[in-house]
């Protein structure tokens, strides 16, 4: 196993967030969950820790890290920008929205801006279909947006 | 709500906490603290009313009177008028689409007329974090009721109720029950399915934000006849008030000794917990649901052993969905016959629809199996948006299909829908109008089932992908009509040979819209049109030259230079030229340019 370059307060941490779940592998996915939780995202390194915690091959940690969607490797911006991609939104123009929100941060979905400020995801259906389309930033919820809309929003965390 | 004379009940269901239903709660509360009142009038949090389109919704009790697209700002105004000079604040009403009829009562209004609340009996009406409030209307009396039963006469009460799961396969609840309560083990599980990942679809999310203790009563029930001690809910880790408020409600019911050992001093154990699902749409199906909870990937496997035999850690394990939870105590309580009286003949009981898209009414609603979709989307739905013309329904997701005009008088239940090439599926339905490309929309299904697959059977995995690519080439204008012949021989090639339900029903977007608008794929293919204007490959640019006054504007923004002509002359667009980017249409200030 590659030596890991983790600093010690983080592989602490993760060795605090196994030991909560009694290192039992058939916690894998509630470590995963707490770990995103406290940093963010789960690289390489972490799963490789996570991996000699809990007794699983590295492949099985990356196994499932990369089958569920919620679980990111890369880190996202500091305003997450999430399009609903759910039908109810689709239906009411939710692409064109997607699109718009590429167009100005000039980045495509699943990564960073340069300045590490925005990241864009898609997502599949927050449930708020009576406000469709819907875009969540961080914790924000903005309903009914239209392209137009998608200047001002971004404004509003640009400052 | 005892000592209180009137009642100020805010919808906090996800969309209205979107539109700042809290801040609403808020400012109600100061200003009856300001007016003295805070000791007569009491402010609740409720969750969905159902009503989402036009929320956020505050309801005042005891007149039931509604109001809609509340804001902060008008909690002044709803107070002083209606709480103290008892008249209602008739700008905030809500006035029918269809007939302009202001509505006030929330009985009358088309909405709730045709609907009958089974499982969502509670959403709406009680505060979901107080257990008390859930108690006061009959909650877990059905719990106690079971125990003066044997565990068999429970079973046969569901199977003579005729409820059949409502997660979208429609097995039925009863039988499943048995078929687990026969097995031998020294442990079973009785497992809540709240993965809903079917996009548009929101049922299971408001009955666990709005009456989390109906699930957790059913589940005792459940175990006590099936002869399990443990409960396990999987739950999207999408829904964090979800997640809330059933935390929440496990906890109250554990000190209210409903949950623990010795249940109501019957000698009867049952606990539950809660594990979280992390975004694969494919955990929806019991056994890839199983392995997930067991912290692996979620593949599904062939089935038999079914989970009833061999489930959660090989041991019995009965898998239900929220919904079909939800019903379980109303049964238990008003009988089986009472159930089987509503419905139709092979589909009992009432089903909750997410009503969403294109509609004026976008919501929850529940029906009596047997309502026809002409009834929801018209009378319930109050018809298309902005007037337009209905075109299609889809129900079932990405394992459902679209439903047309010929269909609006279909009563909707299990069989009628399999037999219209749609399916029943967990509950949402999103309605299309006239300018929904269902070229579009079979894309966007299996663009969907492409990304949800597991990858574990080769049908599937590579199937889908094929079945994208061919649907991709034809909304870009590039496909062949041998192409249709070759979706539909793949399509049936991924239903015959898949191993799980995903694989067997992700073609159906495909073949329901190839059945039902095959002139929109021969448009899409020989007039190289998309009819409703949906895809830019498929788009034209083209100045009018009656309404061009040669102002040169479009030519000057075209970032490709292809707009030609003389000043004060209409001007020309060069199509093989232009990119479709709709900067000349943009810049245009005479409304020449239009995209054909």
């Amino acid at each position: 196993m590659a030596k890991i370059k983790l600093g010690k307060d983080k592989l602490d941490k993760l060795i605090e967030i196994c030991k909560s779940f009694n290192n039992e592998s058939s916690e894998l996915i509630n470590v995963l969950h707490q770990t995103q939780k406290n940093f963010g995202y789960i690289p390489a390194e972490v799963q490789e820790v996570i991996a000699r915690e809990l007794n699983v091959s590295v492949a099985h940690v990356y196994g499932v890290v990369t089958f569920y969607s919620f679980f990111t490797m890369v880190p996202k911006g500091e305003f997450p920008i999430s399009v609903c991609m759910g039908t109810a939104c689709y239906v009411r123009g939710s692409d064109k929205v997607l699109e718009e929100f590429i167009k100005q941060l000039k980045v495509p979905v699943g990564q960073l801006t340069e300045d590490g400020k925005f990241s864009i995801s898609c997502l599949r259906c927050v449930g708020a279909c009576g406000l469709a389309p819907v875009v969540t930033i961080g914790e924000r919820t903005y309903g009914r947006v239209a392209v137009g809309d998608v200047a001002d929003i971004l404004k509003e965390y640009q400052g | 709500m005892g000592k209180y004379k009137m009642h100020i009940l805010i919808c906090s269901g996800a969309g209205c906490r979107a539109s700042a239903s809290e801040l609403i709660q808020n400012k109600f509360e100061l200003v009856l603290k300001a007016k003295g009142l805070e000791n007569e009038v009491q402010v609740v949090t409720t969750a969905c009313f159902g009503f989402c389109e036009k929320g956020p919704i505050v309801k005042i009790l005891p007149d039931n009177t509604f109001y809609i697209e509340v804001k902060p700002e008008d909690a002044e105004e709803i107070i002083e008028e209606h709480i103290i000079k008892g008249r209602q604040v008739s700008r905030l009403l809500y006035a029918a689409t269809i007939n302009k009829e202001v509505v006030s009562n929330a009985q009358n209004s088309g909405l709730h007329k045709k609907q009958i609340r089974v499982a969502l009996r509670n959403c709406g009406f009680i505060d979901p974090e107080n257990i008390e409030e859930y108690i006061a209307r009959d909650g877990y009396s059905a719990l106690g009721k079971c125990f003066e039963m044997l565990p068999q006469t429970v079973v046969d009460v569901i199977k003579e109720s005729g409820l059949r799961g409502r997660g979208g396969g429609g097995f039925p609840t009863g039988l499943k029950w048995e078929i687990a309560s026969k097995y031998k083990a020294d442990q079973k599980y009785v497992v809540c399915n709240a993965d809903e990942g079917d996009p548009g679809a929101f049922m299971d999310r408001s009955i666990l934000e709005g009456d989390p203790h109906s699930v957790l009563e059913a589940m005792a029930i459940c175990a006590y006849s099936i002869g399990a001690d443990q409960g396990i809910i999987y739950v999207r880790a999408e829904y964090p008030l979800a997640i809330e408020r059933l935390k929440v409600a496990i906890n109250q019911a554990r000190q209210y000794g409903l949950l623990g050992n010795d249940i109501l001093g019957s000698g009867f154990n049952f606990d539950v917990e809660m594990r979280y699902g992390a975004g694969a749409f494919v955990c929806g199906e019991e056994t890839a649901l199983i392995y997930s909870m067991e912290g692996l990937r979620g593949e599904p496997t062939i089935k038999p052993p079914f989970p009833t035999e061999s489930g959660y850690k090989g041991k019995p394990t009965n898998v239900n969905n929220v919904e079909t939870f939800a019903n379980i105590p109303v049964i238990i309580n008003k009988g089986a016959k009472w159930f089987s009286s509503i419905g139709t003949e092979k589909s009992k009981g009432t089903k909750v629809f997410a009503l969403a898209g294109n509609i004026n009414n976008v919501g929850l609603i529940e029906v009596p199996m047997g309502t026809t979709l002409r009834e929801v989307i018209y009378e319930i739905g109050g018809g298309i948006k902005d007037g337009k013309k209905f075109k299609a329904v889809q129900t079932g997701g990405p394992s459902g299909g679209c439903l047309t005009e010929k269909h609006l008088d279909t009563p909707i239940d299990f069989d009628n829908l399999l037999a219209a090439g749609s399916m029943m599926g967990s509950g949402g339905m999103i309605v299309m109008d006239e300018d929904d490309c269902m070229v579009s929309m079979a894309k966007f299904y299996i663009e969907f089932s492409v990304e949800e697959s597991c990858g574990k059977c080769t049908p599937c995995r590579i199937g889908n992908k094929r079945l994208y690519e061919i649907l991709d080439k034809i909304t870009k204008g590039e496909g062949t009509l041998n192409d249709l012949d070759l979706l539909r021989n793949l399509s049936g090639v991924i239903k015959d040979t898949s191993l799980c339900g995903l694989g067997q029903t992700s073609p159906n977007p495909v073949l329901s819209t190839l059945d039902n608008f095959y002139d929109e794929y021969i448009a899409h293919i020989v007039d190289h049109k998309c009819p409703a204007g949906r895809f830019k490959a498929l788009l034209q640019y083209a100045i009018n030259p009656e309404l061009c006054v040669g102002c040169t504007l479009c030519a000057k923004n075209c970032p490709v230079n292809c707009i030609s002509g003389e000043r004060k002359k209409a001007h020309v667009i060069d199509f093989e030229k232009c990119i479709k980017c709709g900067a000349c249409m943009d810049a245009c200030k005479f409304n020449a340019i239009s995209i054909q």
